[in-house]
Parts: C-alpha cells; structure tokens; sequence
C-alpha cells in the first residue's frame, strides 16, 4: 500500500513538472489525456464497479462544459468555472439517473443515449448556446488569486483538479458505499432481498459520477477555449467507453491509461499512418475478445502485482 | 401468545393459473414449521409473497401484527425476515467473508459513507466471522464464495440469510441437491441454531423435516392441505394418498 | 433536403424516408429480438451498402445491378462478423457483445475512409427513375415515388417470407424464443448467421436506396443509428409490423418536424423515445423481454 501511494505521488509530480521538460504540443497532449482520463474514470465507477453500463454520460460532460462556458463569460471565478458546473451536473445526474436506473442492461443503454441525444438535440438547435458552432471564446478561470490563462497556472490547476477527482473516486470506490455497489454490481438481487435499498445506493453512484463527468467537462472547455454539440452526441460517451475498456474496467487507473492510449493513438499514430481509428477499434474489439481485462489486467498478469 | 407470522387468505394468480388459493397459516415466535407438498403446490410462491418480491392478488401477511404486504424486499428484510434460495444466490467474485459482511452491515447506516474505511465498520466484520464459524466456513474466510464447492456455497447461502440476524428465517430447499452427508451435515447445522430464529423451511427430504420440525404445513395445489405436529400429519391420510405415500422424495 | 416546401410534397419525403428507415430498423429489430443485441454499428452496414452501391455502380454503369449486388455484399460481411466476432462472445454477458459492435464502427468506418476517401458521395438515381413527375401542381422527383413503391413491395415480399413461408416461421420461432427453437431441433448457429447476415444486407439496400436521396460520408452509420434505434424502440422488438409502423411514424414526424418545428422536434422524438423505454419497454407491436 504504501508502494502504491508512493509511486502515485511520484507520478502526480511527474505530470505536474511535465511542462518543465517538454513543449507545449506535448503538453496539450497530456492535458488531453488527463480530462478525458478523469472523465473515463468517471464512467468506470459507474459500470466497472456499479455495473451500470451507459451511454448517456456524454450528458454530464456536455452540461459541465455548457454551464462553464456560460458562466465563465460572466464571470471568470471559481464559483462559474467549477462549482456552478459540478452542480448542474449533478441535478441532472439526479433526475437523468431517477428515471435511469428504473431499468437495467440493453433497456438502461438506450434510455441513457436517448437522455444525452436530447440534450444534443436542444444545444444543436439553441441560438442561445451557439446552436450548431457552440460557445466560442470561453475564457479561463481565476482562482485563488491564480490566473489560469497563464499556462503554467493552468496546468497545475488542471492537474490539482483531475488528482482532486481521482482520490475522491478511489476513496469512493474503497469506501463502505463502494463495497455495497460492489455488491449489487455481482448480485443485485440478493443484496436487495438482504435489506439494501438497491436503488437509492444505484442513484448516488449515477450522482457522483455524473458530478466528476462535468468537472472533466468544465476542464475540457477551459482547456479548448470552446464547446460544442458535440460533447453531447453519445458517441463521445461511447469514447470513454473505449478507454475504460481498453484500460480495464473496474479498476479507475485503467480509465486513465485507456484515455493516453486513445488520445496517443489518434494523435501521435497519425503522423505515421491515418489509419488510426481502424487500429483504435480492431485493438478494442482485440480487448473485448481476449483480454477482458484490458490493459492493466495485461500488465498485472506480467508483472505480477497484487489488485 | 400472537404469531410472529400470520398469512391471512392469501392468493396468487399468474394469468388463468391460481398459484395460491386462499393460504392461511400462523406460525409461532421460536418455532420451527416445515412447509412441504409436491412440486407446484406454491410454496416459493408463499415464499415470494412474505418477502415482497411478488405482490398478492387478495389476502395479507403480517410480522407480529404488523402488515407486510405491499412493502419492497429490502423493507421486509429490514423488519426482520432474512431468507434463503432454492437456486443458490451469493455474491461469487467477492469473498466468503465479503459475502458475510455485506449482509451483515445491510441493516446499518455506515454504508453510505463515501470516503470511510469498511475496515472501521467492526460490528459486521465481527458478525460476519461469528456466522461463518455457525456454519462451517471459518477457514474459508478468504475464498471468492465462486469457487466454493457445491456444499459449501449451500452454507454460504444459509451463511448469508442469517448474517442479517433475522427473527425469522425463510429456508427454500437448504438441502437441495445434496449428498447424503452434506444432509446430514446441514440438519445438524439448522438444529444448532438459536431458538430465537424461528424458522420457516421448504423442504423435500422427509428426514430433513422429522428431525427439525415442531409443526408441518402441507400445501397442495396453492391450498393447506393438512397442518399438525409431525406425527399427525404423518398418519393424515389425505397427505399419505397425495404426498407421503409416492416414496422417496428430493 | 426537401424539394417542395408544401405539405403533399413534405409527406412524401417523409415516407420516401420512412422506407429508408424501415429498411435498416427491419434488420436491427429482427437481431435484437433474436440475439438480445443492440447492433449499434448497424448503421455501418448501411453506410457499406452506400459505398459499395457506388462502387458497383462505377464498375458496371448500372443502378440495378448495385441494387441487387450491394447487399449481398454486405450480407456477406455480417455473417462474417457473426461468426467470426460475436458467435465467440455468446456464453459471456451480451452487454459485452453490444460492446463489440461499438468498436465495429470505428473498424468500419476507417476501413471506408481506406477505401473511398473521406469526401461526401452521392449515388446518382437510375436513368429510369432520374426525372420529375407531375402530379396536380406539384412536382416530384420520380426516384423518390420509386422509394415509396419500392419500400411497399419490400414491406410485403417481407411480410410473404416471415408470416408465410417455412424460413420465416424459423426465424420468428427464433426471434421469439431462441432457446425453445434450439430444442426443436433447428440448428440455431446458421439461423444466427443467417437472420445476422439478411438484416445486415437489408440494412446494406437501405444505404443503395438512400444513395441518391442523402449524400454519403464515412460517418453516416452514427448518425443513421439514432433513428433506426428509436424505430426499433417504437415499434417494439422482433416486431416486422413494429419497424413498418415505427419508421412510418418516424419518418413523418422528423420530416416535418424539421420543416415546422426545426427546434424542439428531435428533442421530442428523443422523449418519446424515453418514456417508451420507461412505460412500454416492448414497444407498440413487440414481445414482452423475460
């Protein structure tokens, strides 16, 4: 354990020292790498240890992105940058996962889809929101007297965040409330008939992960400059499927790894060839098939590491 | 002395198919009653509709008085009614002991603690060792309950049901399935237990029912047939022509 | 899109549409209620039908031949990816087998991109049907009233094979209750394949139709999804009655509901999309899920 807490502060300092060394496209690379991570990791509680498969979580990045952009061209503090958007997300987690969580399996991906399309539907068509182009413009936040339009500002604040959001899922995840989901994830039915209100336990998860969803979102619009439809449409949630598949579900630092696989692939890969989203689905379908377990199962079985 | 458990006229129906028909029965705190008759006489039916998980079509069930029905399953194990399956139900990636504890803690608040530690949560870790010992699987502590042999998940299952320290025990077939030791070895156990339990046991083996039970229920067709102590039910000759008289049962 | 902005003429487009969407949901509906999967890359057997479509008709000059041999191509592909990716996922979760076939979009959708280049395509309509009809003072295109006729004898040709014929009554006992059919003795690793293999193809004719009417890019399949899917949840699963009315239903309402309402209807047909998942799970004409 204490190996392990080690080598993650290690590797926090490491990421956060990164644009010491390297320039900056490397760096965006990395930012990128972390938002969608923490995003990913979001979608692992809820299906990697919840057992609740959805395509509807681009719904909570998108309303995070949505309420920051909005938000921080009124105002640039904390508040508009990170609160204002965790709190919608969450209300909509509440009432998206009320209705949600009513029914499980196909029925639960195709409820959730529906939810995040609807909110595509509306962004796609809200002069309000950009419509079609989306908010442009979006400044970056200022907080704790840090002016993050700064670079170096931003990236430990980015940095802060998406660590701040990884121990909370982690202690989440090692928590009592995470043993329950745990429990419902492997048998639903006897932890009901053994008095847990499965339900209530199913709707906080849906909850917190939809919160940690649009922080990742606030950081993503701050991180482009801008949002669009986009983030809404459910092939994004079906990306940070991807990664947590291809990182391991159930373990939350798979999701990260998923997320510097994907982003690599589609950047660095091609350079080389543009054939990377035909290696990004032939790899997933690879995982999928044969190594359920996904990357880090992959490197546990080599390197023999504890869970 | 009031019932801890009274079914009142209850019905059941699926479609045309009348599962329970009008079902009475009371049973008394500490006593043990084994509900048997053939197969489709609605005695997991009965089962289902104590615990919630089907809803009556008329009648009612009431746990020292108190109605029952129309309550969620988790309400009804809350009040005190823990029950076992049939078809064995546990949790198999987790271990005998995470089994244990996660029923164990089901009735405390400590389980919507986001950011605690479940290794401060000590009473149902404690609870969960004491019913691992009360059913033979000290030593299996760390086994994911998967890989436990047929036998042994049995007693993981009656582990389970009684780590919420119920005041009334529903058993659905404990012994199904199992070899002759195993039976005898699971009749033991259930005889073992505290009085305080009382318990309420489906079951085929005939042996099974003569060496626990206080009291028989007979149903037949989702209707109580005949209902007495062990050696009267035994000589009712309605439940010898429909029941008994067939032979070896299980 | 739209070639008239009258309501005659909307109706119209809407059912030429609605055609489009029968075509592929047919197939989607019949491997849900079959296989308990959602094939969400089911909209890339439709774009492959668009390509191939293109191709075929470059290679030959000819509409028809297209129209004949696209699917068949793409039929050939689903049963490869049946048999070759999902038959191995069958005793595991089908969610993960949902999975897989998300993953088969990007395969499929680079693997145009290879092929065809990334540009938007079109198919141009056959000689026969290129022109203009008039009817009253409104005028059509021809193709389009060859999308509707077509997708009517399509709708009854599939109604002949499924309610009438020895195969249908197969593949309904199949959709029905795969297990149960297994123990009739019907060899149910081909009836997979093959419901697998026919619902890709007409998924595959769905794109060869929809050629000349929307232009074709490699993304298409994500997109067309959407309304296949909420097709299938309207009309129930396993349902053939439930993708006619479904996409007839549908086709109608995102037509004019872009012509009249351009803000709110998608949004709507999203909602309706929800409380029928929520309230009626199987849909106006499907089974009831186990």
């Amino acid at each position: 354990m204490r190996l392990r807490a080690l080598g993650f502060v290690v590797v926090v300092a490491a990421v956060a020292a990164f644009p010491a060394a390297f320039g900056v496209y490397p760096v965006k690379l990395l930012q990128e790498i972390l938002i969608w991570g923490v995003f990913a990791m979001s979608l692992d509680f809820l299906m990697g240890y919840g057992g609740m498969v959805s395509f509807g979580h681009s719904a909570f990045f998108g309303i995070g992105a949505y309420v920051a952009a909005f938000a921080l061209q009124g105002s640039p503090g904390a508040l508009a940058g990170l609160a204002a958007p965790a709190l919608a997300a969450a209300a909509a987690a509440l009432v998206i996962g009320f209705f949600s969580i009513r029914v499980s399996g196909v029925y639960f991906i195709m409820l959730t889809l529906a939810f995040s399309q609807m909110f595509f539907a509306y962004a796609f068509q809200a002069a309000w929101l950009g419509a079609e182009d989306g908010i442009v413009g979006v400044p970056r936040v200022v907080v704790l007297g840090l002016d993050t339009a700064q670079p170096t500002a931003f990236h430990l604040y980015l940095v802060g965040l998406v660590t701040l959001a990884a121990l909370v899922l982690w202690r989440a995840v090692r928590s009592p409330f995470g043993h329950v989901l745990r429990g419902i994830h492997e048998n639903e039915a006897r932890m009901e008939a053994v008095g847990y209100p499965v339900s209530r336990y199913k709707l906080l998860a849906f909850v917190v992960a939809g919160t940690v969803a649009g922080v990742a979102g606030a950081l993503y619009t701050q991180f482009n400059g801008s949002i669009s439809p986009d983030a809404f449409f459910w092939t994004t949630s079906g990306e940070a499927l991807l990664m947590v598949i291809i990182g391991g579900t159930g373990t939350l630092g798979g999701a990260m790894l998923g997320s510097a696989a994907f982003i690599l692939l589609q950047s660095l890969v091609s350079s080389y060839t543009e054939r990377w989203m035909l290696i990004l689905g032939a790899t997933f379908i690879l995982f999928v098939l044969f190594a359920p377990g996904g990357l880090v199962g992959a490197l546990r079985g080599r390197v023999g590491l504890h869970a | 002395m009031s019932p801890l458990l009274a079914v009142e006229r209850l019905t059941k129906s699926f479609a045309a198919l009348k599962a329970l028909n009008g079902v009475s029965l009371a049973v008394e705190p500490r006593e043990r009653r084994a509900l048997i008759g053939p197969n489709g006489a609605g005695k997991t039916t009965l089962f289902n509709l104590i615990t919630g998980h089907l809803a009556p079509n008329g009648g009612r069930v009431l746990l020292e008085g108190e109605p029952l029905t129309g309550l969620a399953p988790h309400a009804v194990a809350r009040r005190g009614i823990s029950r076992s399956f049939q078809r064995t139900s546990l949790f198999p990636r987790l271990d005998v002991g995470e089994n244990l504890r996660l029923a164990a803690a089901a009735d405390g608040r400590g389980s919507w603690n986001l950011f605690g530690s479940v290794a401060r949560l000590a009473a149902p870790r404690a609870r969960a060792r004491a019913v691992a010992e009360q059913v033979g699987l000290a030593e299996r502590l760390a086994e994911p309950a998967g890989r436990l042999s047929y036998g042994e998940q049995r007693q993981l299952e009656l582990g389970v049901a009684l780590a919420t320290a119920p005041r009334l025990l529903l058993l659905d077939e404990p012994t199904a399935g199992m070899s002759p030791e195993e039976t005898q070895h699971m009749t033991r156990l259930l005889a073992a237990l505290p009085r305080e339990i009382t318990l309420l046991i489906i079951e085929h083996d005939m042996d099974v029912v003569f060496s626990l039970a206080d009291r028989i229920t007979v149903l037949h067709y989702g209707e109580v047939l005949s209902e007495g102590a062990p050696d009267a039910v035994k000589a009712d000759p309605r439940v010898y022509e429909v029941y008994l008289g067939t032979g070896d049962e299980g | 899109m739209p070639f008239i902005p009258d309501f005659f003429g909307q109706a119209l487009n809407g059912l030429a549409y609605g055609v489009l969407l029968f075509l592929l949901s047919v197939g989607l509906t019949l491997i849900f209620g079959m296989l308990d999967v959602v094939n969400l890359a089911h909209g890339s057997f439709y774009m492959l039908g668009v390509y191939a479509g293109l191709t075929l008709i470059a290679a030959t000059g000819s509409f028809w031949v297209a129209l004949l041999l696209a699917p068949l191509a793409v039929g050939l592909v689903g049963a490869l990816v049946e048999r070759g990716l999902l038959r191995p996922l069958y005793r595991r979760p089908t969610l993960d087998q949902v999975l897989l076939t998300f993953g088969l979009i990007y395969l499929f959708e680079d693997l145009v991109k290879w092929i065809w280049g990334g540009r938007i395509r079109s198919i141009p309509p056959p000689a026969l049907f290129a022109g203009s009809v008039t009817l009253g003072d409104a005028t059509l295109p021809s193709y389009r009233l060859f999308v509707i006729a077509f997708g009517l004898v399509m709708a009854l040709a599939l109604w002949l094979l499924i309610e009438k014929t020895r195969l249908g009554a197969i593949i309904r006992a199949g959709v029905f209750d795969a297990e149960m059919a297994a123990g009739l003795g019907i060899n149910t690793d081909r009836m997979f394949t093959g419901v697998f293999a026919f619902g890709a193809a007409l998924g595959g004719l769905s794109g060869v139709i929809a050629g000349p009417i929307q232009s074709a890019y490699p993304s298409v399949g994500v997109t067309i999804l959407i309304p296949a899917l909420i097709v299938v949840v309207v009309g129930g699963l396993g349902s053939l009655k439930g993708s006619l009315v479904g996409s007839l239903i549908i086709g109608q309402a995102e037509t004019f509901g872009k012509a009249w309402l351009p803000g709110v209807s998608m949004l709507m047909i999203y909602v309706v999309m929800a409380l029928i998942v929520l309230l009626r799970p199987q849909g106006l004409f499907g089974r009831q899920l186990k």
